[in-house]
């Protein structure tokens, strides 16, 4: 038996920018006020078009509530996340968020194979977003969601949403069709870096036609979550050695829901193999570490746990504490508590850049 | 944080263990001797022969494959054998050496196919290389393609002592803590042979989730990843609880992505472990009693003993590194192959004691003169 070791009557007295909350749609009629008929039909008739095995089912399903807290679902029924005053009660007013950067996932045009029905999806998932989380809620903030192996349209879209300030970054699925440091992608690069919003990178859900790890599938939901974060270092990998930041010298990366300690290794990595092999990246003008200090920022959750918790304060210095932007993956099972999340004990200063100034800079909230 | 002490500026020393050197079989006509009839004809009639068989993972021109002083004058890197005496054992005062001759038939799709020529690499192995120097040892060369050709090989290949490990690549077909590899592990057990993973893919796969890397810098350091799904994998599929005695070397592949391993992996255990219950005991405690890494390449900064430092104390164990010089890959200049900063304690861990805890044959002696008799089939 797990006895509670936390006193769970601790007040957070902090205020936070929270940059990992996942809204969710009540049901698979939510996104039809924001589609034309011929995609309510098509959404009806066909659904979603995936690269995954199954439908309305996980290929490695969750270990508890479908991968969200057990007690996020809303008294009123339907998923959890999908209830804007539960999602107050429960997350924003307790753990003090100043702002919630919300990420939509599920239906939304990242993972659809149907270019038109993706584009369609993400022009919707976004009406909604500012429609019924950020208007209500003025501490929400979107993310423009963008059909990114359709470059055009996901350009279009980003131009079309971006003017609106409710928009504060572009989310894109890292699970892309190519690594995402390729050329295919640079539109996207470069409408971002147009529109000064920061691409925030968040895992989804399906695969982009690819195995989780270099050696195929695994066989355990455990394996699966553990690919979140390598596959956040080849896409890190990707857009330095594409040299995507020689041509896009502005654009910003936040990674969330990947953790953050494996940075200084895989920045060292980089380091070391280029300095041997740089004739094969002659566009690199810096080592790769450069410009991952440059252009990168890590959302926490979920965040690793050394056995020795001051360790983790040698990963920071390593990276730069203006790097760190605190997320809890709320309502998702593995939810960082703001209370509870760093086990060491951070100054003053350190406390407000990482649970709330650094996100106010990279994205510019008001 | 130590300063720049002279005794802790570590130079090369006699009496080392070396566990990561990579000869290479010159060509694959020399193979011909050790194939069974059938074999060497298609060889030659397919020209087949006229071809060696190299890995992708390692372009043989490339700065990585071989460093510029160790490039023999002509054919592939590693072929030469009297330099690779000269280089890669009288250099370092090397007491014993094991060779991973990462040969390409394991990337082939015919099993049948990969499996003779891993049997006959593996002959050549004992021949050319053993045979001729009492400071080698080896690996076995894996037919991965098929488990039940690998025990047959290991079963062929284990009374020949000198024989101390078995060798496979980190990225595959399957993740290696699949039950399709089951048998192998307990045949590797039984015979107290360590697997060696190895850097490098057959490319069955994209080496990434999102596709394939444009460079081959790209690929080299997707390895890490690749390193951390492997043993993700091993622990979550529970082979240690099944082979308590097995062991796994970690070849070529740093160590600096260890940490991050250890702790989110005990974090994420935590959560889902009623998902794997066998999995009995914290995931890092396991991978320290289990698993141990070469040292070269050595991905921490150079001249920055406080990375390593901090690096080998997150870590939390000296016991878990075994020294290689990775010959002739292209990592070091000079020799100056070990990092300063380690402890007289750790740098003797490292040099050898490690290894003997780690490869129970290497404390035999090898007994010299059973690998003929060992080496043909029936």
């Amino acid at each position: 038996m797990n006895a509670p070791v936390l006193d769970k009557t601790l007040q957070q007295r902090l205020s936070i920018v929270d940059c990992d909350i996942h809204p969710d749609q009540k049901s698979a009629d939510s996104l039809s006020p924001y589609l034309p008929q011929r995609w309510r039909e098509h959404a009806k008739m066909f659904g979603l078009h995936n690269r995954q095995g199954l439908i309305g089912q996980l290929g490695f399903p969750r270990m508890m509530a479908n991968g969200r807290r057990a007690d996020s679902y809303p008294p009123g029924g339907g998923p959890s996340g999908s209830d804007l005053g539960f999602m107050q009660k429960q997350h924003l007013n307790p753990n003090g968020v100043e702002v919630g950067m919300l990420v939509a996932l599920g239906r939304n045009g990242m993972e659809e194979q149907n270019q038109d029905f993706a584009a369609a999806l993400s022009h919707a998932v976004n009406d909604w977003q500012i429609e019924e989380w950020v208007k209500p809620e003025p501490r929400l903030r979107a993310g423009v969601v963008v059909p990114q192996e359709d470059a055009a349209t996901a350009v279009a879209e980003i131009e079309r949403c971006a003017p609106n300030p409710g928009f504060r970054q572009i989310i894109v699925s890292p699970r892309t069709a190519e690594p995402l440091g390729r050329r295919k992608y640079w539109p996207i690069f470069e409408a971002a870096e147009k529109s000064g919003l920061p691409i925030g990178l968040h895992p989804a859900g399906a695969s982009g036609g690819f195995p989780s790890t270099g050696s195929g599938w695994p066989t355990y939901y455990l394996q699966e979550h553990y690919s979140f974060e390598t596959g956040m270092q080849a896409v890190l990998a990707s857009l330095v050695f594409e040299g995507v930041f020689e041509k896009f010298p502005k654009l910003k990366i936040c990674f969330i829901e990947s953790g953050f300690t494996w940075v200084p290794a895989v920045c060292w990595r980089m380091d070391k193999h280029w300095e041997r092999m740089r004739k094969e990246v002659p566009h690199l003008k810096r080592p790769p570490s450069e410009y991952v200090r440059e252009h990168f920022w890590f959302a926490t959750q979920p965040i690793e746990e050394p056995e020795h918790p001051h360790h983790l304060m040698d990963m920071i210095n390593w990276i730069g504490w203006d790097r760190i932007v605190f997320s809890t993956d709320y309502p998702h099972w593995d939810f960082d508590d703001p209370r509870y999340t760093f086990k060491i004990n951070l100054n003053e200063k350190q406390r407000a850049m990482i649970f709330r100034e650094n996100a106010k800079a990279l994205y510019q909230l008001q | 944080m130590p300063g720049r002490d002279e005794s802790l500026l570590m130079k090369a020393r006699p009496g080392a263990i070396d566990c990561d050197i990579h000869p290479a079989v010159p060509n694959t006509k020399v193979l011909l001797p050790y194939l069974p009839e059938y074999w060497r004809d298609q060889l030659v009639n397919r020209f087949i022969d006229r071809s060696p068989f190299v890995l992708q993972s390692y372009p043989p021109n490339s700065p990585i494959a071989c460093r510029p002083d160790w490039r023999p004058a002509q054919g592939l890197p590693g072929t030469d054998f009297d330099a690779l005496r000269k280089q890669a054992l009288d250099a370092f005062g090397t007491k014993l050496a094991i060779c991973n001759v990462l040969h390409g038939s394991i990337a082939l799709f015919n099993e049948d196919m990969a499996a003779v020529l891993c049997s006959a690499v593996n002959d050549w192995i004992a021949k050319e290389l053993l045979d001729r120097d009492p400071r080698l040892r080896a690996s076995i060369l894996l037919p991965i393609q098929s488990p039940d050709h690998c025990v047959k090989e290991i079963e062929r290949l284990a009374p020949d002592k000198r024989f101390v490990s078995v060798l496979t690549l980190v990225m595959g077909e399957t993740l290696l803590g699949n039950r399709r590899y089951w048998p192998i592990y307990k045949a590797a057990e039984k015979h107290g042979l360590p697997v060696c993973v190895h850097a490098g893919s057959t490319f069955r796969t994209a080496p990434t989730y999102s596709g394939w890397p444009s460079y081959v810098l790209e690929d080299y350091v997707s390895n890490g990843t690749g390193f951390e799904n492997v043993l993700v994998s091993f622990v979550a599929e529970g082979v240690f609880q099944q082979f308590p005695k097995l062991k796994i070397v970690c070849a070529e592949s740093g160590i600096t992505w260890l940490p991050t391993l250890l702790w989110r992996l005990n974090k994420e255990w935590r959560g889902v472990r009623a998902e794997v219950p066998w999995v009995d005991r914290p995931p890092a405690d396991i991978i320290r009693d289990h698993v141990r890494f070469t040292l070269q390449p050595l991905d921490v900064p150079k001249n920055d003993p406080d990375k390593l430092l901090r690096t080998l104390e997150h870590i939390g164990s000296d016991e878990v590194f075994l020294f290689s010089t990775d010959y002739p890959h292209w990592h070091f200049d000079g020799d100056d192959v070990l990092p300063d900063g380690l402890t007289e304690v750790s740098l003797q861990k490292l040099l050898s004691d490690n290894a003997l805890a780690t490869y129970p044959r290497l404390g035999e002696g090898g007994n010299i003169g059973q690998s003929r008799e060992h080496a043909g089939r029936a």
